[in-house]
């Protein structure tokens, strides 16, 4: 077993992933620093668009991940309905 | 093992040839677990200065700065040369003694103050 | 899926269309004539449609999100200067670690630039083509957009003048300009090794995670922006490294030991390289987030650890000497500040001696080291700067012939003892700071002899002679007085407190 891990900045849109991660993935553990949010989970977390969207109250593209993420861990799987960051060891 | 390069038989300029220092050459001083002088010191010196002058006109000076350089007696010191117990032969020139361009001494002392303790 | 979603090709078919559909196959001039440099690392590429791009990233969506990436960050930049947000840092002591950064970190990412646009040239795959045509862009953007960040205390703070200059000649950026030249002049293959999976995937996390969470909590707002930002790239960065070495381990067999030996010696030149950070994280943020020691357990040891283990599928073994860096986190930033401390008056910056709720913090967070050794000697220091005789050392080091670290690193297994190894090539006795270092040497001896070891240069008369206060100040541009040198009592703190009373 091994952890991945994503880390956002700690802004207004990324509270809402943070939300839609949570809910989708109820192992993984929330970190707060100064600016920033790590998530960790054993082997795998997903975030999933649909959840995303009812959170933000908007449409959301799975890539625009990219503007809030500052780092990761873990091997990625990317389509249009989620992201998906797993090891396989 | 050698360089895998993109064409045959790479080689490049060896920068610190012993030619490129005008005369002289680099000799290297660790004094062992003394730590105030963050890494073993760096010398240009003339190859043909006796090993007894090296000491008194750079060494010695050079330590000046650590509380225990007072109570240093390079007599009482014991010393090794690029890995190897060595004895120098004071007024042999450091050429003699076998310090060559790019060797490193190592300067041992007998405990000489209570910074001994963290290695100062 | 919605509705809206399915009118629109999906990811995977835009990515298809938008890079592998740009290529063509050659038909008049021979694959090698036109991709010289794809072969004679001993790699063996059997099909490069086999190179995945986790992120399906395509060219239009890469400037949409680049581009509110920049206005994000372009408006708090405004944000900052219009507010006087130099003001708000938590310490003027903490500047020291933004001067440090301009000079050492920002012409690494003008350096990746040029090295992606140079090994994206190189490749016969389309996907690897592109992959390194945004990573190349991602590096000049991260180049500007630090220069900006940081030009806005350039207006207030000394050190930052002459950065591209210092980079070039100044003693101790020789250690990251080196190591970066050193992975620009290997071939394509160890490049992307080096640097996009060894540097950025495994490393770069030490610097832009808990460095910059610590700007953000030191209350420098341009700093934690840009650094966030680009780390927003890096992300991407990272996948894509850890997809290169999947993607060369998966063609062929023969490419698994070469790829090791790579390995074994990128960890070790960005463990070197990474002590800087080590001493920025617990000796020049005022306000600590987490010890180096810590950032190192997160970040290398269990980060880097679930990595490996997903790597012994292709027969890959942790890098070599990876235990040397976990015996080394309790000593590596102690030892690194030591050596900028000593050498204070040949520094861009100012450098000083914890005050006691520092040394308490670090006590705590080095239980076994900082005590025992370190404490000791930052109180002899602090004694013999309040009697007036500041410690400067003013011989100069040793170096390591690979590394270009002082050789100022104790023994993995001897923490009193300098870290030292020697061999002969040629004629020549040549010096290492650790068998990391020394291993990288005998591997590759014609390239290392060319080392510039800033010491031997100064020593050889290149450096603008022998007049050690020219060297600094005329060679480095390093303005005696007010860029370096002790911070008690330096004009920085000076205007510092000039300016507090003004408010």
């Amino acid at each position: 077993m091994s952890r991945v891990f994503i880390a956002l900045q700690d802004n207004e849109n990324s509270r809402f992933i943070v939300e839609a991660i949570s809910e989708d993935n109820p192992g993984a553990e929330v970190k707060h620093s100064p600016a920033m949010i790590r998530i960790e989970a054993d082997n795998r977390l997903t975030v999933y668009r649909q959840t995303v969207e009812e959170k933000l109250g908007r449409d959301w593209d799975t890539q625009e991940l990219q503007i809030d993420m500052i780092s990761i861990g873990g091997n990625v799987d990317e389509d249009d309905d989620s992201f998906t960051l797993y090891w396989n060891s | 093992m050698t360089v895998n390069a993109n064409y045959p038989n790479y080689q490049g300029p060896v920068r610190d040839r012993v030619e490129n220092f005008h005369g002289n050459q680099l000799v290297y001083v660790m004094w062992e677990r003394h730590l105030l002088f963050c890494a073993p010191l760096t010398f240009l010196a003339d190859p043909n200065m006796s090993f007894s002058d090296f000491l008194n006109d750079m060494l010695h000076p050079a330590l000046a700065p650590h509380p225990e350089s007072q109570q240093l007696r390079f007599d009482d010191a014991k010393w090794r040369l690029n890995g190897e117990g060595f004895a120098p032969r004071l007024e042999a020139s450091l050429i003699n003694n076998g310090i060559d361009h790019k060797s490193q001494l190592r300067l041992i002392t007998p405990c000489l103050s209570d910074l001994a303790d963290a290695a100062i | 899926m919605n509705a809206k979603a399915s009118k629109r090709l999906n990811m995977k078919e835009r990515y298809r269309i938008m890079t592998r559909d740009l290529a063509w196959e050659s038909s008049y001039q021979r694959h090698e004539d036109i991709f010289p440099q794809e072969s004679f690392e001993g790699i063996k590429i059997t099909d490069w449609s086999q190179w995945e791009d986790p992120f399906r990233l395509t060219m239009d969506n890469y400037w949409k999100f680049q581009a509110e990436k920049e206005r994000k960050l372009y408006a708090i930049f405004d944000a900052v200067s219009q507010n006087n947000g130099q003001m708000n840092i938590s310490d003027p002591r903490y500047l020291n670690a933004v001067k440090l950064f301009i000079t050492a970190v920002t012409p690494l990412e003008y350096n990746a630039y040029k090295g992606y646009a140079r090994v994206g040239r190189q490749f016969g795959g389309v996907g690897a083509r592109i992959a390194c045509q945004m990573q190349s862009i991602d590096e000049l953007r991260h180049t500007q957009t630090q220069i900006h960040a940081m030009s806005h205390y350039n207006k207030y703070f000394g050190g930052m003048h002459d950065f591209p200059h210092m980079f070039d000649r100044v003693w101790y950026l020789s250690v990251p300009k080196s190591f970066f030249e050193d992975a620009s002049t290997a071939g394509p293959f160890e490049f992307l090794t080096a640097i996009s999976f060894s540097f950025e995937y495994v490393l770069t996390n030490l610097l832009f995670l808990p460095f910059m969470s610590g700007a953000a909590y030191n209350g420098d707002m341009n700093t934690v922006t840009f650094g966030f930002s680009a780390q927003s790239d890096e992300a991407r960065h990272m996948t894509l490294g850890l997809e290169i070495i999947k993607f060369i381990l998966e063609q062929h067999e023969d490419n698994v030991p070469i790829v090791q030996k790579w390995l074994d010696k990128w960890l070790w030149r960005g463990y070197r390289l990474l002590s800087i950070v080590g001493m920025m994280m617990d000796y020049m943020l005022p306000n600590k987030v987490m010890s180096w020691a810590e950032a190192w357990e997160m970040y290398y040891e269990q980060a880097g650890g679930a990595l490996f283990k997903e790597l012994e599928r292709y027969g890959i073994r942790p890098p070599k000497y990876a235990e040397q860096t976990v015996a080394g986190k309790d000593h590596v930033s102690h030892q690194s500040w030591f050596i900028f401390y000593q050498y204070g008056h040949a520094t861009a910056f100012n450098t000083w001696v914890p005050n006691a709720k520092e040394m308490d913090w670090l006590s705590e967070k080095y239980p076994d080291t900082f005590d025992r050794l370190y404490r000791p000697r930052f109180e002899l220091l602090a004694e013999k700067a309040a009697k007036g005789e500041r410690f400067y050392n003013n011989t100069l080091p040793q170096l390591c012939q690979v590394c270009q670290v002082p050789l100022a690193i104790t023994e993995p297994d001897d923490d009193t003892l300098l870290s030292h190894r020697d061999t002969v090539y040629e004629g020549d006795r040549y010096h290492f700071c650790s068998d990391g270092c020394s291993d990288i040497f005998q591997n590759e001896p014609e390239k290392y002899v060319q080392s510039w070891l800033p010491v031997h240069q100064i020593l050889q008369g290149n450096c603008g002679g022998e007049d050690m206060e020219k060297v600094i100040g005329e060679y480095y541009r390093i303005e005696m007085g007010e860029d370096n040198l002790e911070f008690e009592g330096s004009s920085e703190q000076r205007r510092w407190k000039q300016w507090k009373q003004a408010v």
